[in-house]
């Protein structure tokens, strides 16, 4: 497997990446640099290793329904750019 | 409405979120309460933060399996959350936590009555995830707002198959669903306040076609009346375009109440690309048979097996058992009802009758007026026995629906007693009489139409409160001696 410019392309649009066209052909050879290293793992026996979605060895890691203290709105707007009312402030989205 | 020149079969796939009523969020310990101040629920968990960990709420698990269960879905005892990536300012992380692949229920019906026709609708899928925050526009458009307490808040999507054909059966689906997660009691449901949303696929094709139309998905439908109307309206739409040969465009459409009217939400054309995959946060669930057996014994008898019992039990009508267990206040109240009196269709005629014009009139749910079960069960009592007619019975009922107070109470004190003592009928009936010579020629005439007004005399006479019966048989006798 491996990625073209247009994977590239494509990926940075979905990130909201606006990519030269030099750094759209240095991140494809990057890459496609990764993939091959990853492929290393192909040479691997796997016929007897069931499929997994995650590595650890645990299941049903759950909480009880009980609330907790939320963070002072003071101390969430913090990170805020912009704020107006106790809301966080951003450019205008209309669909 | 133009009246379209094909015929064509429309197909509707419903998709439907359900706030699940649980205290805290699905994966914090924020409070789910509705209308706190703006982001005054949340904490680095919910808002997204670098190096935080979610934890999942097991309450809202067993929610999800209930709601499954309840739908006859199958439930995936090996269930995961995956991510699905989106920018958009209503989600802290830039992505949302729900599930892709093994979703917590899949395979499941539900069963519908429309036009007195049972026909049962797939359910594709079910499955838990968490909610976005919201969005409010200053004004002149400027820039948004973003409170993000309702991030977090979970959610279940149910996914119907595409086997719903006409708009009366996508409303009489979501009525359905309504119900049972009503009674399931994993949700408030409340439309208005948007703990139950649908969105949903239209496409038409000619009859006989077997591949599908191209589908528009139509959104923002806040009632369930504007569910129904919306699919109308764009069913008639997208007829018109396939008439003037054009193609139905496959987009987002959102559903305007005010105007009647869908309009394209030219959402960018770039195809939607969420790079689901599972979310390493969180590992795996594992629901199994023991716990799906537990969460199954929780679930009370459903809206279809009440409707059954009704007709079978009580002798009600399909029509009636299905408006009164379509929502479980009513329901209740009509069970509560007969611990008063025995005459179980009498319940249902004043529930159907007098009770639902009220409420429909003035738009209120059961919640907002004051009559009691026990109040409607004695005054059925009281009409048995003589006490009051049924037409003062209205009167005692409307008193009821505003002040709550029970029927003996109001009959006492308005003096609504039923005049069932003969010599006083006999007096009131001879004065009236003696006042409309004219219909009484008619009755010696043989006209029987005449005696009906006599007797609405008497009533009027004796402010309603005389025994019509009586009354009937006085005038009939006093007539025959003149």
């Amino acid at each position: 497997m491996s990625i073209t410019l247009k994977d590239v392309e494509h990926v940075a649009k979905l990130a909201r990446l606006d990519l030269s066209a030099d750094e759209k052909t240095l991140f494809t050879d990057q890459l496609n640099a990764i993939l091959k290293y990853a492929e290393q793992l192909n040479a691997l026996d796997t016929s007897n290793v069931a499929p997994t979605t995650h590595v650890l060895p645990l299941v049903n890691v759950m909480r009880d329904d009980l609330p907790h203290e939320s963070l002072p709105v003071d101390q969430v707007m913090l990170n805020a750019p912009d704020e107006e009312e106790g809301h966080f402030k951003v450019p205008a989205v209309i669909e | 409405m133009a009246i379209t020149q094909t015929d064509y079969e429309t197909v509707i796939g419903l998709e439907v979120h359900v706030e699940l009523h649980t205290k805290t969020k699905i994966f914090c310990g924020c409070s789910t309460s509705f209308g706190a101040a703006p982001n005054s629920n949340t904490c680095p968990v919910c808002l997204g933060h670098p190096g935080v960990l979610p934890v999942l709420n097991r309450q809202a698990v067993e929610y999800a399996m209930k709601a499954a269960l309840a739908l006859n879905c199958k439930i995936n005892e090996d269930s995961i959350f995956a991510r699905k990536n989106y920018f958009y300012p209503d989600s802290p992380k830039a992505y949302q936590i729900s599930q892709y692949e093994r979703p917590i229920g899949e395979f499941g019906w539900i069963d519908i009555e429309v036009n007195g026709e049972q026909k049962r609708i797939g359910i594709t899928r079910l499955h838990l995830e968490e909610d976005a925050g919201k969005l409010t526009h200053v004004e002149g458009g400027a820039a948004s707002l973003v409170d993000f307490n309702r991030v977090g808040t979970p959610l279940i999507e149910i996914v119907s198959e595409p086997d719903l054909r006409s708009p009366e059966e996508a409303r009489a689906y979501l009525e359905k669903l309504k119900a049972i997660m009503q009674y399931c009691d994993v949700s408030d449901v409340k439309m208005e306040q948007g703990s139950l949303r649908c969105d949903a696929n239209i496409s038409l094709r000619p009859f006989g076609q077997k591949e599908l139309g191209t589908k528009a998905e139509l959104k923002n439908m806040n009632s369930f009346r504007g569910v129904q109307r919306g699919i109308e309206y764009e069913q008639w739409r997208q007829a018109d375009v396939l008439d003037s040969g054009g193609k139905v465009v496959q987009e987002t459409r959102r559903w305007d109440e005010a105007q009647a009217k869908t309009f394209s939400m030219r959402s960018k054309e770039e195809a939607h690309d969420y790079r689901y995959f599972p979310d390493p946060d969180l590992v795996r669930m594992n629901l199994d048979s023991a716990w799906q057996e537990r969460v199954r014994s929780s679930i009370p008898e459903l809206p279809d097996e009440r409707k059954q019992r009704y007709t079978e039990q009580y002798g009600l009508s399909s029509y009636d058992a299905e408006v009164i267990t379509a929502s479980l206040a009513l329901a209740d109240f009509f069970e509560n009802s007969l611990s008063y009196t025995s005459d179980a269709k009498a319940v249902a005629n004043w529930m159907m009758g007098d009770l639902l014009a009220y409420l429909n009139a003035n738009n209120l749910e059961l919640s907002g007026v004051k009559v009691t079960s026990q109040g409607l069960g004695e005054m059925i009592g009281l009409i048995e026995k003589g006490t009051i007619s049924g037409k003062i019975a209205k009167t005692v009922f409307r008193e009821m629906l505003e002040s709550g107070n029970l029927p003996q109470a109001i009959v006492e004190e308005q003096g609504l007693v039923q005049i069932s003592d003969e010599g006083a009928i006999r007096a009131i009936v001879q004065n009236v009489l003696d006042a409309n010579p004219g219909p009484v020629a008619d009755v010696k005439g043989g006209n029987p139409k005449a005696i009906g007004f006599l007797v609405g005399q008497v009533m009027k006479e004796s402010k309603g409160k005389a025994n019509p019966g009586l009354a009937n048989k006085l005038i009939a006798e006093l007539i025959e001696k003149m």
